[in-house]
């Protein structure tokens, strides 16, 4: 059987089905770390979410007679709302977001590929500003805890944004102790061997409160540095916005507790809070991020700076998800002025065309 | 091996399978027993033909005129007697006038052994040669060579860069020219470089052909040529001009001008092997070296084919096809068109036959802009945003984005995970948009 069809005829092993089942693979080191951090109540949640968002886009998928839950992007969606929860939430919260997401910012838009703004992010900041203390009540990861029972506990961030806002100085390390935030042996012991606060090797390896996905700083770049080796993703908006958000930490976020100038702890905010979560995969997602190079830069450190906004200058201590929003909605514009420099353009050139037209 | 270099904006990796029929030396085509000759071989206007039907040709006979400046001379490939005129459908599409020449029992094989001094021949005489000879550009665009070839009064040329790049996957045809003909190649360049006097030469090989590129530089300094060999780095489309100029010279040829414009002027391996042909034998353009190869052909090889062969005949020769062909295809498979009838004719720009089984097994998915299209693309366009105007009639939104500077090199379809037929829209997008204008 013989076909023709218009050149090219080979084709890159890479597809879109294929790339989301690689973004869901790559979350999962970081999922299955916040299960053995926080019990089976967290794997409950996970597979609440990505069975509701898959559900409802089956539901959708049937009613527009397209084809699209074999694209995976309904799993994705889900895990990263999943992944986006306290593990103690109540059920029915993942579930509103789920819909959310799925049906007013995905399918009322169009499906995949129309979406304007990052659809499990709108679904967690929709239940976030509806919900919000359930959203921000954390428990203690199983490996601080000294009893058995799962204490309800701060989340880094929270606990320096409430210390400073009552007027705490000091540093990051300082605060966090005087609040009695538990480390657990091992940081300790690093910290009094190396002298790196125990605090920040806690947040990188993942001993810290905060939503199921979140809290291993390590296992997320594990996961981010396997998306860009697959090249699903470029090094660029990651590296731009958590190194824009360092830059901006380090100059002006000493001011809110009366540092001054170039006075900003940068290395605990960065690990922090859904920093590497958001940069690493939410903000590089393909629909809702600029498609040149030049607007992805400037999407990046406009994701930065936002980030570094909220969290130093507004009332919430976390801004990762609306700072990404904010900037997946300034994304067509940025599309639409910012253009790649063509090949062999030249000023005068472009004038004598649009003559003749 | 002076130095290494490549063009730098966008660019593609494809699985270069070269290995299929890179050590088969090239052969000769035994005589089929019927050509198709196309009067079309070229870019630009047909040639006239010169022959009726039971007109009787001979080998290397004028049987196609240029009928104007861009326009080339189509010569027959054999002695024989032309049994039809007709219209046949070419590979690319597109319907020309054959002369379906049957082809005799006897060959006069010993036309173009004698070798002719060139040495008191003027730049004029050697570029009226090329023009009578109907050498066209051989890498597939099968521009008029001596249009290329003529610079205006005032124009001076810094460069002569010839193409031995080949950065089409499967094909290997300018490779073994290179290895086998080498001496005529680099003998050829030099009666070019006469004619459009330039002050230096380049020849631009990929680093996949290691052994052509020492070949060449042995040969170079042994003749003590002033050729220049430059290695460059893997990536298609190097063997366009525009990113073969930016990775030899380093210049970009301006939106809508010519590589003369920037003082330059290519030629491919092939054409140069023509050129030599022409000037050294007085043979006209009569056959050239196609690579018949793909997954699907039996035994791959290289093969010296007339003009006007049939498919058939040379897949015949390459030991037929396999039972999971799926494709033909003229040219390579980043650019190259499928063709359905297995008696479509060569014409003067096929480098290669193919003949591959399934490769894409994904359906068209809705764009996701991730944008892949954008990094890839050599000329610094926005496809995803062209498709999308061009899908809803916006001819001149989408030219606006740069539409007229696409070459329809394939880079973004072939990275785009969604499988989006871009460049078929593109090729739609600039046919209605000449039309709307």
């Amino acid at each position: 059987m013989k076909s023709v069809s218009v050149s090219p005829h080979v084709h890159s092993p890479l597809s879109t089905d294929k790339a989301m089942l690689y973004v869901a693979i790559a979350l999962l080191p970081s999922a299955i770390w916040g299960v053995a951090a926080f019990g089976l109540r967290a794997l409950l949640v996970l597979l609440v979410s990505v069975a509701s968002s898959v559900i409802v886009e089956y539901i959708f998928s049937r009613i527009s007679k397209e084809d699209t839950i074999r694209d995976f992007s309904a799993v994705v969606t889900g895990l990263l709302i999943g992944m986006n929860m306290s593990p103690s939430i109540p059920l029915y919260i993942p579930v509103l977001a789920s819909v959310f997401a799925i049906v007013v910012v995905k399918w009322t838009f169009g499906g995949l590929g129309c979406n304007w703004m990052n659809p499990a992010l709108a679904g967690r900041v929709f239940v976030f500003f509806s919900f919000s203390s359930a959203m921000s009540s954390f428990v203690t990861p199983r490996f601080l805890q000294s009893s058995v029972d799962a204490l309800s506990s701060a989340t880094i961030l929270s606990s320096i944004k409430t210390a400073v806002s009552a007027g705490a100085s000091g540093s990051n390390a300082e605060i966090l102790s005087s609040a009695s935030m538990a480390m657990s042996t091992f940081a300790s012991d690093i910290e009094n061997s190396t002298g790196i606060s125990g605090y920040i090797v806690d947040a990188f390896i993942g001993n810290k409160a905060g939503c199921i996905g979140e809290v291993s700083a390590l296992l997320l770049l594990v996961g981010g540095i396997f998306l860009i080796a697959k090249r699903i993703i470029t090094w660029h908006i990651p590296v731009i916005y958590l190194g824009s958000f360092a830059v901006l930490s380090w100059i002006f976020g000493g001011l809110p507790r009366g540092v001054g100038l170039f006075g900003g702890e940068v290395i605990l905010p960065l690990l922090s809070g859904g920093l590497f979560l958001g940069a690493f995969f939410m903000a590089t997602d393909w629909v809702t991020s600029p498609t040149s190079r030049k607007g992805q830069v400037i999407y990046a450190v406009g994701c930065g700076f936002f980030t570094f906004l909220i969290r130093y200058f507004a009332s919430l201590p976390e801004g990762v998800s609306i700072a990404i929003l904010l900037m997946n909605i300034v994304t067509p514009t940025i599309d639409r002025y910012i253009r790649p420099k063509k090949f062999g353009y030249v000023k005068p050139e472009k004038k004598k065309k649009e003559e003749k037209a | 091996m002076s130095r290494i270099s490549t063009f730098r904006r966008g660019g593609v990796h494809p699985l270069d399978r070269k290995e299929l029929s890179k050590d088969s030396p090239i052969e000769k085509l035994p005589l089929p027993g019927e050509l198709l000759l196309s009067m079309s071989q070229h870019l630009g206007a047909p040639a006239t033909p010169l022959k009726k039907k039971g007109d009787s040709v001979r080998r290397g006979e004028l049987v196609g005129e240029a009928s104007s400046f861009i326009s080339a001379n189509v010569h027959s490939p054999v002695d024989g007697t032309v049994s039809d005129v007709r219209k046949v459908r070419l590979a690319n599409g597109a319907v020309a006038d054959c002369l379906v020449i049957k082809v005799d029992e006897k060959q006069d094989d010993g036309m173009f052994d004698a070798v002719y001094d060139y040495s008191s021949l003027s730049a004029e005489d050697l570029l009226a040669s090329v023009k009578e000879m109907g050498i066209v550009g051989m890498g597939g665009a099968t521009f008029p060579a001596h249009v290329k070839f003529s610079i205006p009064k005032g124009k001076k040329v810094d460069a002569l860069v010839v193409n031995g790049v080949e950065c089409e996957p499967y094909l290997t045809s300018d490779y073994r020219t290179m290895l086998e003909r080498t001496d005529k190649v680099l003998e050829g360049i030099m009666i070019i470089s006469r004619i459009v006097s330039p002050e230096k030469i380049m020849i631009g090989v990929e680093m996949n052909k290691m052994d052509a590129i020492r070949v060449l530089e042995e040969r170079i300094s042994a003749l003590h040529y002033p050729i220049e060999v430059v290695a460059l780095k893997v990536k298609y489309p190097q063997g366009d001009e525009k990113q073969l100029l930016k990775a030899t010279i380093g210049r970009e040829v301006p939106s809508g001008k010519l590589p003369l414009d920037i003082g330059a002027v290519v030629a491919n391996i092939s054409t140069c092997y023509a050129v030599y042909e022409a000037i050294v034998h007085h043979k006209p353009l009569i056959e050239r070296v196609v690579s018949v190869t793909g997954e699907s052909v039996n035994e791959p090889k290289n093969v010296i084919a007339p003009i006007g062969a049939k498919a058939s005949d040379l897949y015949a020769f390459s030991g037929g096809l396999k039972d999971d062909i799926n494709k033909l295809i003229s040219g390579g498979p980043m650019m190259g068109f499928a063709f359905a009838l297995e008696d479509t004719p060569i014409t003067k720009g096929t480098g290669g036959l193919l003949a591959l089984p399934v490769m894409i097994t994904k359906d068209t998915m809705p764009c996701v802009s991730c944008g892949k299209c954008v990094e890839h693309c050599p000329m610094g366009l926005m496809p995803n945003k062209m498709f999308r105007n061009i899908k809803y009639g916006n001819y001149q939104a989408a030219m606006d984005y740069g539409l007229m500077d696409c070459k329809e090199c394939g880079c973004c379809a072939f990275s785009c995970p969604s499988h989006i037929p871009l460049v078929q829209g593109f090729k739609l997008g600039k046919k209605l948009g000449r039309k709307a204008k």
